[in-house]
């Protein structure tokens, strides 16, 4: 890609180390939005992280930006643990940034596309300490060309209104680009886009790893959307991660009774026997024992869990936080009593 | 035979300051009860403007042409008593946002109650308390579920609310438009197992828009697809999404990957540029600009909807050919 804004990275990685964050709720209850999580995403790779409303997975993707102060556990940038202070989050915002859903209301209404990507270049003068010498307006084309807004100078006095869909999440990925940083976190960055801009927009994610070396976590409840963009994927259900691994892998042979359900609603025509698990999410001040997923768990209603005899397990014994590795991972009693 | 709602070519403009707009451009649509048509398009096709012809909710400023048929009646032309009896109970829309449509500070059985009591004067609280929880039970709530302020309801069970308040006065016809947009796939699951439940108990007719082509194959019967106010390709809702004759459409059905066809993965289709500006539509083919197939006549003729195979039409220069 010409004018990109930094030579391809190696190596850096963000990883959520035994992370916990909780929130206070109505009457003294404690709501744990994340409850136990590792998770690794590295300069290079694309992981969606996906989940339902209430799953906790936008919780976790805000206290991997430094957004969230964690209770427990610690978020790490290349092992170190993150640090809290001004200056070290403004060093660390650099390097790893975040690019929003709902493109409309991110972005400042009354300015124009260059302001908006000029921004971020003036708070952290990067004009000023650029090694070419570059000038802010060549850092702002530069962001929009890697954006895939070409040629940059013609939307430079554009309003937001007066852009598209697809031209406005550009623009945002545009100022997350003029960091020139290592790692994207993206929060649902297709799902309020049309059907045929949401393509463009994913394929531009995959072009910026391929051409930058950038990492990217997807936060998303679309599981398609892993499908054509994500090496891994890690399902939260809860506060934590119940199933994890190689993309292929999880989407072709899922294993946690909660990722075959979300696979066999993902309306398609041929496909698996529907599950439409009843209920939603249960509300994160009341997790329940054992395994936190056993009251809607299709495998305990049906009596597969009585049979192989771990029903007992399924509502009382807790498993285990999933450990970061490059296998495929699951938290499930039956999946350990597999004989 | 007399369809329940027939479209007969019907044209939305806009009168503006700068011209006049075409918003949708001789749209031929029928649906019969029991039955769910789907209606596909993006942002700005006209999809939306076309829905609100139906109960003739269209803007001031929106001149319609063609006919609009509700049981053979023309709703553009009939006259206000009966149109009021139309909008009461013979059809009823469903929107997206469901957060924003619901009073925040009016318990939501105190919603759904509402139509009903207008409509039946005189109905004792106990028929109208008992029709509530029917309701909630025919979108899958409980019925204690009647004393919840919006706020305290999630976004599935809101929208299901709204749905409970669309059948209130026992509607012919329901238009949905969007309505698991912005909801989770499992939530959404949910949603539409509810509106598939309803059509087939009730024997209602659906008229569902979304700009997502699987969603329809899924839930419906039919499906037109619009693109730039005009119908583009009509069909079979499995056919249309698996095999999908017009260039657009088929764009549309590959934005939606199957998960675990190999040539998805790490290859999103999209399909470059935008709508075009209803006000400055390209001449010809109005999806010549962005089309993967075009050639040289299509900047030149407008395309006709065309016959293709039992049932099906597109309008597209590669299609039905002879």
């Amino acid at each position: 890609m010409t004018g990109s804004t930094a030579p391809p990275v190696r190596g850096t990685v963000l990883e959520a180390r035994g992370l916990h964050i909780e929130f206070g709720a109505r009457g003294g209850a404690v709501a744990r939005a994340v409850d136990g999580v590792d998770l690794r995403v590295a300069a290079g790779e694309i992981v969606a992280l996906v989940g339902e409303s209430g799953s906790g997975k936008t919780t976790l993707a805000r206290a991997l930006i430094g957004l969230e102060r964690p209770s427990a556990g610690e978020v790490f940038l290349d092992n170190a643990p993150l640090d809290r202070s001004t200056q070290g989050l403004r060093a660390f915002r650099r390097r790893v940034q975040l690019v929003l859903q709902d493109p409309a209301g991110a972005l400042n209404p009354r300015h124009t596309v260059y302001e908006s990507v000029a921004e971020g270049i003036r708070l952290h003068g990067l004009a000023a300490s650029d090694p070419e010498r570059r000038t802010e307006a060549d850092l702002v084309a530069a962001a929009l060309s890697a954006a895939g807004l070409r040629p940059p100078e013609r939307l430079y006095l554009r309003y937001p209104h007066e852009l598209s869909g697809g031209q406005r999440q550009r623009v945002l990925i545009a100022g997350a680009l003029a960091m020139a940083p290592q790692l994207l976190v993206a929060d649902e960055p297709v799902s309020s886009l049309d059907a045929s801009i949401r393509g463009e927009v994913l394929a531009l994610l995959l072009a910026l790893r391929r051409d930058l070396g950038l990492g990217v976590l997807v936060v998303t409840h679309d599981l398609g959307l892993a499908w054509n963009i994500a090496d891994r994927i890690a399902v939260m259900y809860l506060g934590r991660i119940v199933e994890s691994g190689p993309t292929e892998e999880v989407l072709r042979e899922p294993t946690h009774p909660y990722t075959r359900a979300l696979l066999s609603v993902v309306p398609e025509i041929e496909r698996i026997e529907p599950v439409v698990l009843t209920g939603e999410v249960p509300d994160p001040t009341h997790i329940p024992s054992g395994c936190r997923f056993h009251p809607r768990c299709p495998a305990l209603a049906d009596g597969t869990a009585a049979t192989r005899g771990i029903e007992d397990a399924c509502r009382r014994e807790p498993l285990e936080v999933l450990p970061v590795s490059t296998g495929h991972d699951v938290a499930c009693h039956l999946v350990r009593s597999r004989p | 035979m007399s369809h329940l709602l027939r479209l007969e070519d019907v044209s939305v403009t806009y009168r503006t300051g700068a011209g006049d707009v075409p918003a949708v451009r001789g749209v031929d649509l029928a649906v019969d009860a029991g039955q769910i048509v789907g209606l596909a398009g993006e942002s700005g096709c006209g999809k939306s403007t076309l829905a609100a012809t139906i109960l003739r909710l269209q803007p001031p400023n929106a001149r319609v042409a063609g006919r609009v048929l509700f049981e053979g009646e023309d709703v553009q032309t009939m006259r206000w008593g009966d149109l009021r009896a139309l909008r009461w109970a013979g059809a009823s829309m469903v929107f997206q946002g469901a957060l924003h449509s619901l009073n925040p500070v009016q318990r939501v059985g105190q919603q759904i109650a509402e139509p009903i009591r207008l409509h039946e004067a005189g109905v004792t609280d106990q028929r109208v308390d008992g029709r509530v929880a029917e309701l909630l039970g025919q979108v899958g709530l409980p019925a204690t579920r009647a004393r919840s302020y919006p706020h305290q309801l999630s976004g599935g069970q809101r929208q299901r609310v709204m749905i409970a308040m669309a059948l209130a006065c026992r509607p012919r016809l329901i238009v949905a438009d969007e309505p698991t947009t912005a909801l989770d796939v499992m939530v959404q699951a949910q949603v539409l197992r509810v509106l598939h439940d309803l059509v087939d108990d009730l024997d209602v007719g659906m008229l569902m828009i979304s700009h997502d082509l699987s969603v329809l194959a899924e839930l419906c019967d039919r499906i037109t697809v619009m693109y730039a106010g005009r119908v583009v390709e009509q069909g079979p809702a499995r056919q249309v999404f698996a095999d999908p004759l017009h260039p657009y459409s088929g764009a549309l059905s590959a934005s939606f990957p199957r998960i675990g066809d190999p040539a998805a993965r790490f290859a999103p289709a999209g399909l470059p540029g935008d709508p075009p500006d209803p006000a400055a539509l390209p001449a010809g083919c109005s999806f010549h600009p962005r089309c993967p197939r075009r050639f040289d006549a299509c900047d030149g003729v407008v395309p006709e909807l065309r016959a293709e195979g039992p049932g099906r039409a597109a309008a597209c220069l590669l299609v039905g050919a002879p």
